[in-house]
């Protein structure tokens, strides 16, 4: 079945819209009028600097899934494929900025300086997630579709009444990230975020990742109109950028996390990127999708591009590559060791933070099932 | 010793004012709360004193209410969110539920969300659907919230303080039948307030314990001085704390009563009543005479206005059932 757009019947479908991009798969610098200036400053470092964060991203990724194979982790959800967009986006914060992510924002996380064995442990099923979310300014993961949005918004209008918008101080000038998938815009909270922080004009972004699939489903079966586009319904701007393209997703994230600090309210960022692994180590897409659209979007890899602009323009020697693919081993082998040595909590621990103070039922039931669990003691000392 | 006659409504206004009085960080929000002053009343005048970055007229979307709280509370402030009726609660269940009450947990302690929900609950004030549930036992199933109802314009005034200063999310609800009977509230007693999770006696008695919360407490204290009369001594229990449920008193009092009532107008199976049944059997097993009894609403939707008194418990109902704990 084709689906006909909204726009009009089959046949009259208006063509795919124009995305932001500034680096072509093949890794051609191509310009633009209004997205260069907002890049003008990122030179050879910061180009370097941004392949690292991508590769490093990737390697994090594939090194979860293969722990979860192993059996080290409970799940994984892979960023395959979305590694620019996440890249581009969070290197265009600030320290202050604030971020609320779903559960696949890896290479967010990080740009923002939380340790990957936090990710790993919220996985392997030791924790719910406890990285310092005020110093990283880095949420925790929300594991219900589009809830964080919310959250995103209603910390912007946190930030609208301490006087952190518009007062032109780089320091003191916040902006609130709220990440979120294609599948996350059918939600109530996803919409009820649009309009609070429309109405409000809070200084949030909402940046979309469209990686085409919420699981099995395709983006038909969201939206009718391309994602960007429902941002004009609800009063704010949208922009569609290639999600595969760091440089692209760096120039609109800019500008988008500038509009909100500057007090001029929420921007809707649609990444159209593509989810090249599974939707998590538990799903099979090869009962929903077809190879070839997979085929398609390699050919669109966001960290090939980036290394054969680099190749192109003598940004990074053979010695660069090396580096980091020994950093990236590096790295890859620490987290397999730390999370294979990650304690399990003690099972008496669950009581610990229930409330801020806990309750005489919950001390109760503690004392219950520490009693329980030490009426073993003696077989474990005569095993 | 400053002691006012005010409404129930008037109570919660005037604790609301002292707590934004007291901390600029607590923010009121909701739908209506602001130029209006909240359907009841409750919020009236504030955001003319507190300005409306401090009380705030949301959407009309529930969910958006709770989730941008959230988002409040992360920033450091303290939200005191009005959901307009009980039966518009739901389309911000998820929010409070999934995010409110976990958040602390999951983030082993290093997150706090200290917010106060707002509900105004109960029937027997004529309304269409949706405007006299009683969706408490919902709230006191989920770990993380702390769930509380006044019965009274003095624990009014004071638990909605006391709420907006716990450092735990808190579900207020608030018995709407009575918001407009008045009683007494010292305005000074701060120090002599119990704890926001403690039930007290409102009535002493020898006979039977009667236990109950918010609506129901005017109407087992007129059951009591109804049976007085027929030399029947009835011990009120207000649980005021539904979780944590504190059930000191109640315990206490069945040990000597031997008997024991629990009144409330939610439906029956597995509500309130039944975590108290359940407990009060554990801890006086060997004191009880009978089994405890429930008066509460059925096991139906809440129905049409004008069956509402039949399925509400009432003087009459709650007398019954003490009679009963007399028949074995």
């Amino acid at each position: 079945m084709t689906v006909e757009t909204a726009a009009g019947p089959a046949g009259s479908a208006p063509p795919e819209p124009e995305l932001v991009q500034l680096l072509t798969p093949e890794g051609q610098r191509v310009p633009h009028d209004r997205y260069d200036a907002l890049i003008a400053d990122v030179g050879p470092h910061d180009i370097r600097e941004m392949y690292r964060d991508l590769v490093l991203a990737r390697r994090i990724d594939s090194e979860a899934v293969a722990l979860q194979r192993q059996g080290e982790l409970g799940l994984w959800p892979s960023l395959l494929g979305q590694e620019a967009a996440q890249v581009g986006s969070a290197r265009a914060l600030r320290a202050h900025d604030h971020v609320f992510p779903t559960y696949r924002e890896h290479g967010v996380a990080l740009c923002r300086g939380v340790d990957p064995l936090r990710l790993l442990a919220l996985f392997r099923g030791v924790d719910q997630g406890t990285w310092d979310t005020v110093g990283s300014r880095f949420h925790l993961y929300t594991i219900v579709i589009g809830a964080q949005t919310l959250h995103a918004t209603g910390y912007a209008m946190g930030v609208q009444r301490d006087g952190a918008i518009g007062t032109g101080d780089p320091d003191r000038d916040t902006a609130v990230v709220a990440y979120f998938g294609d599948g996350a815009t059918s939600q109530g909270d996803v919409n009820e975020a649009f309009i609070w922080a429309s109405v409000t004009n809070a200084p949030v972004v909402f940046f979309c990742q469209n990686n085409q699939w919420a699981i099995s489903e395709p983006l038909e079966r969201q939206t009718r109109v391309p994602l960007y586009k429902r941002a004009g319904g609800f009063g704010f701007p949208g922009v569609r950028v290639d999600g595969n393209d760091v440089l692209a997703c760096l120039a609109v994230s800019r500008e988008a996390l500038q509009r909100a600090r500057d007090g001029e309210g929420p921007t809707l960022v649609e990444a159209f990127t593509y989810r090249m692994g599974a939707h998590t180590t538990s799903d099979d897409p090869t009962r929903y999708r077809l190879d070839a659209e997979l085929e398609h979007w390699k050919l669109k890899d966001p960290i090939e591009r980036v290394k054969a602009y680099m190749v192109r323009n003598d940004i990074a020697d053979q010695a660069f590559f090396d580096d980091l693919t020994a950093q990236a081993d590096e790295l890859a082998e620490r987290l397999r060791t730390q999370c294979r040595e990650l304690p399990d909590p003690e099972p008496t621990s669950i009581f610990d933070h229930v409330y801020v103070e806990p309750t005489p039922q919950l001390v109760a039931q503690r004392d219950e099932m520490a009693r329980y669990l030490d009426s073993f003691a003696d077989q474990e000392v005569a095993r | 010793m400053s002691v006012e006659s005010m409404t129930l409504v008037k109570a919660i206004n005037s604790g609301l004012r002292r707590a934004m009085e007291g901390d600029d960080h607590v923010l009121v929000m909701g739908e209506d709360v602001g130029k209006l002053g909240g359907v009841f009343r409750v919020t009236d005048g504030l955001q003319k004193d507190f300005g409306d970055a401090r009380v705030i007229d949301t959407p009309l979307a529930e969910s958006g209410i709770i989730g941008t709280a959230v988002g409040l509370a992360l920033r450091g402030y303290r939200p005191v969110c009005e959901i307009q009726f009980d039966g518009f609660v739901f389309p911000g269940y998820d929010q409070i539920v999934s995010q409110v009450a976990k958040m602390h947990f999951r983030s082993g302690g290093r997150l706090r969300l200290p917010i106060v929900i707002r509900i105004p609950y109960g029937g027997s004030i004529g309304a269409v659907e949706h405007h006299s549930e009683s969706p408490e036992a919902y709230f006191a199933h989920t770990p993380g919230l702390k769930v509380v109802t006044c019965s009274n314009p003095a624990d009014a005034y004071w638990m909605i303080q006391q709420a907006v200063t716990a450092d735990d999310p808190v579900v207020f609800f608030e018995p709407k039948r009575r918001y407009y009977e008045k009683g007494d509230v010292d305005l000074d007693s701060a120090d002599s307030v119990p704890p926001l999770e403690s039930a007290r006696v409102a009535a002493p008695g020898t006979d039977v314990t009667v236990a109950a919360y918010g609506p129901m407490v005017k109407t087992c204290l007129e059951a009591a001085a109804a049976a007085a009369d027929e030399g029947r001594s009835l011990e009120v229990v207000d649980l005021r704390s539904l979780s944590p449920l504190d059930l000191t008193p109640v315990v206490e009092s069945v040990r000597r009563t031997g008997r024991l009532v629990v009144v409330h107008e939610a439906q029956r199976t597995l509500g309130i009543g039944a975590e108290v049944a359940a407990r009060v059997t554990e801890e006086c097993f060997y004191s009880l005479e009978a089994p405890v009894q429930r008066v509460t609403g059925y096991d139906t939707p809440y129905p049409s206005a004008r069956v509402e008194e039949e399925y509400l418990p009432d003087l009459d109902r709650v007398l019954d059932a003490v009679d009963r704990t007399f028949a074995f």
